[in-house]
């Protein structure tokens, strides 16, 4: 275990290395993780625009949105495209249907030369397994408390 | 004759010179397009030269150019006594696989980014020793599957900090030897002779792992230049020489974040390294250019840069006596998930230019 005079030198060593280590500007990232995300999801309305003017309803025109964004991504990614986005765009590049599909198909092409089920089977959620199972967790605890506020007559 | 002395409390002083007969070196594209791009052996387009995974290509980019170097010594696989090499994969399998086709007797070496200075060092020890005229030593990354090991896949889009390096699609190896590479006036001569001069090494000192409580993988000059300054100082106390006494120290892949606070480290120890000081990781890529952040990093960095555009200049006489210290961070996957804190280890390397 180190003592508390080391740790002491740990802590001022990190905070030199912090002080010296140059990072990318938050303003600037944020104003491109803006556009790029308001991108991705004014293409995403023009879909559902779209299919919404050809007759399909609100339930549908909404499936083939989050389908076309996720076909998209995919072949964006498939053409090593997608990384190019997502280093400019940031989380407005991560955050998106697209980057949850992006993180997916990475995962299956980098990992389909260990075969079928070692490879894509076992690893292809290894980034977006997370999202998934807290995704879940986290709808489970929320569909609780609406349980709850329904029975307390908060919510009809 | 003794072979070697103990110097110091971590060194060794060699009292016959083990030469170096010959090094090669064979890098990807990015690294051919950088700015050593003309020095090295063999540039490959195809990234995964020839093959059809990221480790099978990192395999063959080693085997081959340990083939290069035992050629260019004017040698075949059976006069190589051993072989030392390794690479930055679990089990460092591209190492083990690719010398496996070679059928020379082989240690593999794990010493993250320090493997070249490590391969050296117990190559030099060996030969010194008398226990093999030929000794082979190879090192080698490859930017794909250090990703795919480190970090996420490649088609993963995020951003890289500023603080990040970029791995070394490359490997050098070189054959260490009792004798001197062979002239230019014989047959099968070495790249490695200029006239009488060649290089040759004459001391080494191993390195300790140096854990400062950092954390930031991604941040690997941070990580390691705390085990470089500690080398670099215990190399100068261990042979009683100052900086003055070196033409240039290289050290591995500390990029320009690492090579500020090598320099800061040294300073508070009154050693002042900046007029000698090189990193083979910001000689390798253009920072602005080639989106490269800190600097070059991997094995592959060191070990390429040390073959193409080090020993050359030795052998020729530009630099009389040089330092070769790789740095490697000291972290897996899991001790990074488990919130282990990543330590750094570098070997140096004495290297002189020596005539015959």
């Amino acid at each position: 275990m180190p003592t508390s005079e080391q740790l002491k030198k740990q802590k001022q060593y990190q905070q030199y290395v912090k002080r010296i280590t140059p990072s990318h500007s938050l303003p600037l990232n944020m104003t491109k993780a803006f556009f790029t995300g308001g991108l991705i999801c004014t293409l995403g309305q023009w879909i559902l625009n779209a299919a919404a003017s050809l007759g399909a309803d609100k339930e549908t025109a909404g499936s083939w949105c989050s389908l076309l964004l996720i076909l998209l991504s995919v072949i964006l990614t498939g053409l090593n495209i997608y990384p190019e986005i997502g280093k400019f765009g940031g989380a407005g590049a991560l955050v998106p249907i697209t980057g949850f599909a992006n993180s997916v198909a990475a995962s299956a092409i980098e990992f389909q030369t260990e075969g079928q089920v070692f490879g894509i089977g076992c690893k292809i959620f290894t980034i977006a397994g997370p999202v998934i199972l807290y995704g879940i967790l986290s709808s489970w605890g929320l569909g609780i408390v609406y349980y709850i506020l329904k029975l307390m007559g908060v919510i009809l | 004759m003794k072979p070697g002395i103990p110097a110091g409390t971590a060194s060794i002083e060699f009292l016959q010179p083990v030469y170096i007969e010959s090094a090669a070196s064979i890098t990807g594209q990015k690294e051919g397009q950088g700015p050593l791009g003309n020095l090295f052996d063999m540039v490959s387009e195809d990234p995964l030269f020839g093959t059809k995974t990221w480790e099978a290509a990192e395999s063959t980019l080693q085997k081959e150019t340990a083939s290069l170097a035992i050629g260019k010594a004017g040698l075949t696989a059976p006069d190589i006594r051993m072989v030392f090499a390794g690479d930055l994969l679990a089990q460092t399998i591209a190492s083990s696989f690719g010398i496996a086709e070679m059928d020379i007797p082989y240690y593999g070496l794990y010493g993250a980014c320090s493997t070249m200075g490590e391969a050296l060092s117990l190559g030099a020890m060996t030969v010194a020793a008398g226990y093999g005229e030929h000794v082979l030593c190879a090192a080698s990354s490859h930017f794909a599957t250090a990703e795919k090991e480190f970090r996420f896949p490649l088609g993963y889009g995020n951003q890289r900090p500023l603080s990040s390096t970029w791995t070394v699609t490359g490997s050098g190896a070189c054959v260490l030897g009792s004798k001197p590479p062979v002239p230019e006036d014989q047959k099968h001569a070495s790249p490695m002779r200029y006239k009488n001069g060649c290089a040759v090494i004459t001391g080494i000192t191993i390195g300790k792992l140096v854990d400062f409580g950092f954390k930031d993988s991604l941040n690997m000059g941070g990580c390691m230049a705390p085990a470089a300054c500690s080398t670099i100082a215990q190399n100068l106390s261990d042979f009683g020489r100052t900086p003055k006494d070196y033409d240039a120290v290289f050290t591995g892949d500390l990029g320009m974040i690492g090579q500020q606070i090598l320099l800061d480290l040294l300073s508070e120890k009154n050693i002042d390294l900046h007029s000698v000081h090189q990193d083979c990781g910001l000689m390798i890529y253009d920072n602005e250019t080639q989106d490269t952040h800190s600097g070059g990093s991997g094995c592959g960095c060191s070990a390429s840069v040390l073959a193409a555009a080090i020993l050359p200049e030795i052998a020729r006489g530009t630099w009389k006596r040089i330092l070769f210290v790789p740095t490697g961070a000291m972290l897996s996957k899991v001790s990074y998930n488990e919130g282990e804190s990543v330590p750094g280890i570098a070997h140096a390397v004495v290297i002189e230019h020596s005539e015959i």
